[in-house]
Parts: C-alpha cells; sequence; structure tokens
C-alpha cells in the first residue's frame, strides 16, 4: 500500500516536452530518500491542460505542479514527500489563492468541465488492467452479458440520446440496431481511431489514457449486433496509442475479458489492431472498412450502408472512439442520467481539443449547450496578448467557421450546422485578429487537395480549381466574378462528391465567404490583406518620424533590402524585400509597420 | 477471470488504492506532523500504518496526508484528526498500535479515543 501517489502525465503532449525525463528522476529520487514503498509513481494518460506540461499531481493532497523540470525533482521530494509541504511556487499558479491552495476542480478550466469519456484520463495507469478494473471498469461488460438482452442495450442507447462523435452525429442506438436486424454468419466492429484533423487529439488522448474503455465498449456492442470479431483502424502516427492499446489487448486476453466464453456465459469477442498509413480519406467508413480489408482507401458509394454490406461485405458497425467511451458508464447510470446533460437534441457532453489563438491549449470535455464564449474566455482563458476574438473554426476541414456575432451560441450538434459548421470530431481552433479568414479557407483547402484520394471528379478537380481561385485572390489577383465562381464550384461540389471529404471539403469556403466577405472584398478590390498575413499584398515601411537610424534593422535584413545611413531615417527597397518580418521585431522603436 | 465475482474482487482490491486520487472537500483528512520533531520521534510508522488501514478498510472518504510541525514538539508523533463540520481532534504521542485504535474507533466508528488526545494530557 502507498501513502501517496504521484501521477505523471504520459500523454503525447507531455511526453514531448519531457515527462519520461520526469519519471525517471523522480524514481530515482523516491529511492534516494528510502521512499519507494511509500510513495507510487504512477504514468497516466492526458490531463487536458497540455499547455502546462509536464503535468505532475501529487495526492492526497491533489497538489497540481505544472511546467515541471527534472532539476525541480529533488526539491518536490524532499520538501513535499519526505516533509509534507507542498511547494507552492511549482504550483499551476490558477490553484494557488490568497486563502492557500485549492482544489484542481475549482480552477477555471476544470470548473465547467463534465468528464465522462475522459474520466479515467490522467487518472489512472492506462497500462495497468487492475487500475481501470478499480475504477469501476468492465463492470458494464458483465451487466450485459449477465443482465441485458441485445435489444435491452440498443433501448438504453436509443433512450440515452446518443449520438455519434465523429462529426455526423448518426444516433448511435439506431446504428447499433440496424446492424443487429440484418442476419449474417458473420459480422464486425468496428472503431474509428483515424483522427486526421489538423488540430483534433480527443481520440488519441482517450486511447492513450484509457484504452480499455474502447475494448470493452466494443466488446458490448459485439454482444449487442451478434459480431465475434472487433477491429480498431488507429493510424500509425499514434505509436503511444498503438503500444497502449497493444498492452491493453494482452492484458484484456490474459484475464479472459476478451476471448472464448467472457465471464462464462457463450459470448466471444476479440479484437485486433489495424495501422492506417497516413491517409485522410481512411477516416471516412467506407474507405476506412477498404483499407482493413487490405486494399487502397477509398471510399465507396452508400447505399449499401456498413450496417448491411460493411467489412468484407457483412453487416458492421463503426464507431468513433469517443462514442465508445461513454457507452460503458451510460450502461453503468442508466440512461437517464446521460440524457440529463446536454440540450434537447444533443445529449452528454463533447470533447473539444482546444487550439490556435488561447491561452489554456488541450483537452476539454464539456457539456452540450455549453456556450463559445464559456469554452473560450472562461474554459480556455481568453486569447493571448488581450487581442480581439475574429472566429473559432470547428470540424477541421470539413467544418466552417462561427463568427464574433454568434459568440453566445449553445454548442450542439444542429446549431453548429444551422451556422454553416459542424461539430467535426471535436477540433475548435481560435482565431484573433491577426488571422486572415481567405488564408485559412486557403489552407483547410490545401489540405483536402492533398488528402483527395482522387477516386471521383468533383472533388479530385473541383478543390484543385477551388484553390487555384484563392490562391489568385490572396496574391491579388482576383475579381469578383471569382468569388461567384467559387461559390457555385462549392455547391457543385458538395452535391456531387462520392464521399464525406468531398461533400464538406467547401465548408471553409463557404462559411467564410459567409460570414468575412468583406475581407474577401478587401483582398479583390482593394488589394489588401485587412489582417495583414498575405505576404503579396502588404510591404514592410519605415516611419521616418520614428526611425533613429540606429542600423539594427539593415543588419538583420537577411537580403540587404534596408538602405540608410547611421542616425538618419532609413527606408526598405521594396524590390529587394521579402516580407519575411524580421526587422519589424528587432525595430525598438516601433518604426517599422506593415499595410 | 471467469467470473463477476472475479472481477469484484480485483475491483474491491484496487478501489482503495485509485479512490486515494479524489478530490473532495468532504473528506476527512487525517494529517501527520512530519517535521524533524515528528519523524526522530517515530511518525513515518505511524502514517504508514495509518495510510495502509485507511486504504486495506476502503474508507475511501478519509485523506491521510502529513504536514510540518504543528508546534508541540515534545508531544510528536501528533495525528490531527479533521473532520467536516467537527472540532479538530489531536492525537499524541502516537504509535502505530495507537493508530490503529484510532482507526477502527474514531474513523470507522466515530468515537474520539480520548485518552490519546491532547486534551488528556495535562498541559500545565
Amino acid at each position: 500500500m502507498y501513502r501517496s501517489h504521484v501521477l505523471v502525465c504520459g500523454g503525447t503532449g507531455c511526453t514531448s516536452s519531457g515527462s519520461e525525463k520526469i519519471i525517471t528522476t523522480l524514481e530515482e529520487e523516491i529511492k534516494n530518500k528510502g521512499l519507494e514503498n511509500e510513495v507510487a509513481v504512477v504514468k497516466t494518460g492526458c490531463h487536458g491542460l497540455c499547455a502546462l506540461g509536464p503535468i505532475m499531481i501529487v495526492y492526497p493532497e491533489a497538489a497540481f505542479y505544472a511546467m515541471v523540470k527534472a532539476e525541480d525533482i529533488p526539491e518536490i521530494v524532499e520538501e513535499h514527500l519526505l516533509k509534507g509541504r507542498v511547494v507552492t511556487r511549482l504550483l499551476y499558479d490558477e490553484t494557488v489563492t490568497d486563502h492557500g491552495v485549492t482544489a484542481l476542480n475549482d480552477t477555471d478550466f476544470y470548473k465547467k468541465q463534465h468528464r465522462i469519456a475522459l474520466r479515467n484520463c490522467g487518472v489512472i495507469n492506462p497500462e495497468n488492467i487492475d487500475e481501470y478494473i478499480g475504477t469501476g471498469g468492465y463492470e458494464a461488460l458483465g451487466k450485459v452479458l449477465t443482465e441485458m438482452t441485445p435489444d435491452d442495450v440498443i433501448n438504453v442507447l436509443l433512450d440515452s440520446g446518443l449520438r455519434g462523435r465523429g462529426g455526423a452525429g448518426f444516433p448511435t442506438g439506431r446504428k447499433w440496431a440496424l446492424a443487429k436486424a440484418n442476419d449474417a454468419d458473420q459480422k464486425y466492429v468496428c472503431c474509428n481511431a483515424d483522427e486526421g484533423d489538423p488540430g483534433a487529439f480527443m481520440d488519441r488522448s482517450v486511447l492513450e489514457g484509457d484504452p480499455h474503455v474502447v475494448l470493452e465498449a466494443m466488446a458490448i456492442a459485439g454482444y449487442t449486433i451478434g459480431a465475434t470479431q472487433g477491429y480498431i483502424y488507429v493510424r500509425a502516427e499514434y505509436p503511444i496509442a498503438v503500444e497502449r492499446l497493444n498492452i491493453a489487448i494482452n492484458q484484456a486476453r490474459e484475464y479472459g475479458l476478451l476471448g472464448k466464453n467472457i465471464f462464462g456465459t457463450d459470448f466471444c469477442f476479440d479484437i485486433d489492431l489495424r495501422l492506417g498509413a497516413g491517409a485522410f480519406v481512411c477516416g471516412e467508413e467506407t474507405a476506412l472498412m477498404v483499407s482493413i480489408e487490405g486494399n487502397r482507401g477509398e471510399p465507396r458509394c452508400r447505399p449499401p450502408f456498413p450496417a448491411l454490406k460493411g467489412l468484407f461485405a457483412k453487416p458492421t458497425i463503426l464507431n468513433n472512439v469517443e462514442t465508445y467511451a461513454n457507452i460503458p458508464q451510460i450502461i453503468l447510470h442508466g440512461p437517464e442520467w446521460f440524457a440529463s446533460m446536454g440540450t434537447e437534441k444533443s445529449k452528454g457532453t463533447k470533447v473539444f481539443a482546444l487550439g490556435g489563438k488561447i491561452n489554456n491549449t488541450g483537452l476539454v470535455e464539456i457539456p452540450m449547450g455549453t456556450t463559445l464564449r464559456e469554452v473560450v474566455e472562461e474554459i480556455g482563458g481568453g486569447i493571448p496578448g488581450g487581442k480581439k476574438f475574429k472566429a473559432a473554426q470547428t470540424g477541421g476541414p470539413s467544418g466552417g467557421c462561427i463568427p464574433a456575432e454568434h459568440f453566445d451560441i449553445p454548442i450542439d450538434y444542429d446549431n453548429l450546422i444551422s451556422i454553416g459548421s459542424m461539430m467535426g470530431s471535436g477540433g475548435l481552433i481560435v482565431m484573433d485578429e491577426d488571422n486572415c479568414m481567405v488564408d485559412i479557407a486557403k489552407f483547410f483547402l490545401e489540405f483536402t487537395v492533398d488528402e483527395s484520394c482522387g477516386k471521383c471528379t468533383p472533388c479530385r478537380i473541383g478543390t484543385k480549381r477551388l484553390y487555384e481561385m484563392l490562391d489568385k485572390i490572396t496574391k491579388g489577383q482576383g475579381t469578383l466574378e471569382d468569388l461567384d465562381k467559387m461559390e457555385e464550384l462549392c455547391y457543385y461540389i458538395k452535391e456531387n462528391a462520392l464521399c464525406g471529404l468531398g461533400q464538406t471539403a467547401p465548408n471553409p469556403v463557404l462559411s467564410t465567404l459567409r460570414y468575412f466577405r468583406d475581407e474577401y472584398i478587401a483582398h479583390v478590390v482593394d488589394k489588401k490583406c485587412p489582417a495583414g498575413v498575405c505576404k503579396a499584398l502588404l510591404s514592410y515601411k519605415i516611419d521616418a518620424d520614428k526611425c533613429k537610424g540606429c542600423t539594427l534593422c539593415a543588419r538583420t535584413c537577411p537580403n540587404n533590402a534596408i538602405i540608410g545611413v547611421v542616425k538618419e531615417p532609413h527606408a526598405i527597397d521594396q524590390s529587394k524585400c521579402v516580407k519575411c518580418g524580421a526587422c519589424m521585431e528587432k525595430c525598438r522603436f516601433g518604426a517599422i509597420y506593415k499595410e | 477471470m471467469k467470473s463477476l465475482e472475479e472481477l469484484k474482487a480485483i475491483r474491491e482490491r484496487m478501489q482503495g488504492q485509485v479512490g486515494l486520487r479524489s478530490e473532495d472537500s468532504s473528506q476527512t483528512r487525517v494529517v501527520v506532523g512530519m517535521a524533524t520533531c515528528g519523524i526522530a520521534s517515530g511518525a513515518r510508522p505511524v502514517l504508514t500504518t495509518l495510510s495502509d488501514a485507511v486504504q486495506e478498510r476502503h474508507l475511501d472518504n478519509i485523506a491521510v496526508t502529513q504536514t510540518g510541525c504543528i508546534g508541540l514538539c515534545q508531544y510528536e508523533p501528533i495525528v490531527e484528526v479533521m473532520e467536516p463540520g467537527k472540532d479538530k481532534v489531536t492525537y499524541v504521542k502516537m504509535n502505530p498500535e495507537k493508530a490503529l485504535e484510532v482507526v477502527e474507533k474514531h474513523l470507522i466508528r466515530g468515537q474520539v479515543v480520548q485518552k490519546y488526545t491532547l486534551n488528556a494530557e495535562n498541559i500545565k
């Protein structure tokens, strides 16, 4: 028995900021002080506050140390673990108040969160099945196998109102019911862990922090629809997640929680991993199944839907990681509990990956219906440097922008669709006044052009043409007719593309055209980029009144574009300037500006 | 594992340990003085005994933690029990056996073990 547990985050964020080194130093120091039988060091999954990594929490005091460095470890061990004095200086400053140290759950970042899918992330050691069982793991599977019929499970899911967390929001209970209703000698349960949206990392965190919850939910799905084999399709770019899934699968097999006659019943179920090779389109359900079959990952027509003819032409259900992560809790606590959270048509919680111009970059799980303002200003801690909020991008390359005028919109599936964006898998990128919306649309189009599989013409050629028009506009060569042509092409692609990738690819263009048409017009008519991002449309200039002639800029310029003599105002030779902005960063007098 | 009973057994074994990682203002806090004076007079075995006993008995609502010098060095090892909404109880001159008695009588049954408290000592 240990009197104290030190939890160190082993998620991708904290690992890259050096948590492995923290763990080894910590273990050494604890040994030096002879505390190895009293203090346990536990490597956990993501706590969500990735911006403050590496993160370390010491229980039972629940002291939250942020941005821990290896050289701080001896002090923490000596003072806190040995003598019981929390090292306040190194705590996350939000938890330190005039009245002492507050609970982590009372900080702005965690206060409004409600963790269901992430409940074990950052709490248990994901590589130890016993810890998962200790928090109630595999109890839902036991309950389903011994007390419930498949129809009971479907009814619980339908009553709970759970909708697919991958983006489209299809009711999970209905999906399972369709697959159950189709008779076949073999059926399959698949998990979509091919998280590809730029800026989204919710599924990775669940897999890294709580892999067993996915296995348990997939086994429940297998029992419900009558499948004996499951596949998790996970991208190879998530090495930590893959490793922990492998460990989890082996442990579950050892315990007989996967395999034959689970819990002494007739139910048999096993799970295998399939690694994605990095194609975005493989996150589309039909392409994903084609890829599992061993073929080139390209989508096919629907119908027939996977519930009828999916993997190897057998009835298949495919759910997203986060959807699965909710299911054991719904089984244990009942559908009413889950349905009591959220809005009328979107129940429960949603995990968002906060990124972009926001202070608390990281992972948050909030009840559906939380407003964008609460997410950005309270949980996210606002925008760095006191800049003005311009828009939030949700749904990645398939989604759209939510402008400031909709800052108070409650976030749920239907509200986001109604304003031309979508929930998507949950990436939420915040943009401030320094972001150019045309440039953002161009960025996402560049991504879809790259990732289009090329099977259907509207997507293969249409997105390329859209990209070219956006490129023209950012270079100041666009015309007003281009804007209309672009809009027409967008609708054409949406209606005619084969799969979700193409059908949603124009969304970033359409939503920026809808809310930020004035920025497009500024690029086309005035040949200006209001945010000062598009290089072709701006030039750097020196204010002769402010310039002291210190020559710092001239020495900094990589292309010798700045001319002038000491103590005289300098000037920039526009024909040589490469617009790198180095001079502006260096100037101590604020004499250089761009327009 | 072939039965729900086995799953339950693992759960019960692990629950006390994982339960340590909770944050709850309704928790009872048991604090052991672990400054130089406390350690020198044997606070460490008291702390580990308390911590083990609380976890073994699944007293999820009790957190055993340590603190610095309370200021009564000649009465160390000192253990303070703070229950929400009640007066703090200070036990003095503790050892592992006395600590177990406190767990059984005070933490589980709610009866303060008067004979070990600071009040029972004749402080002049």
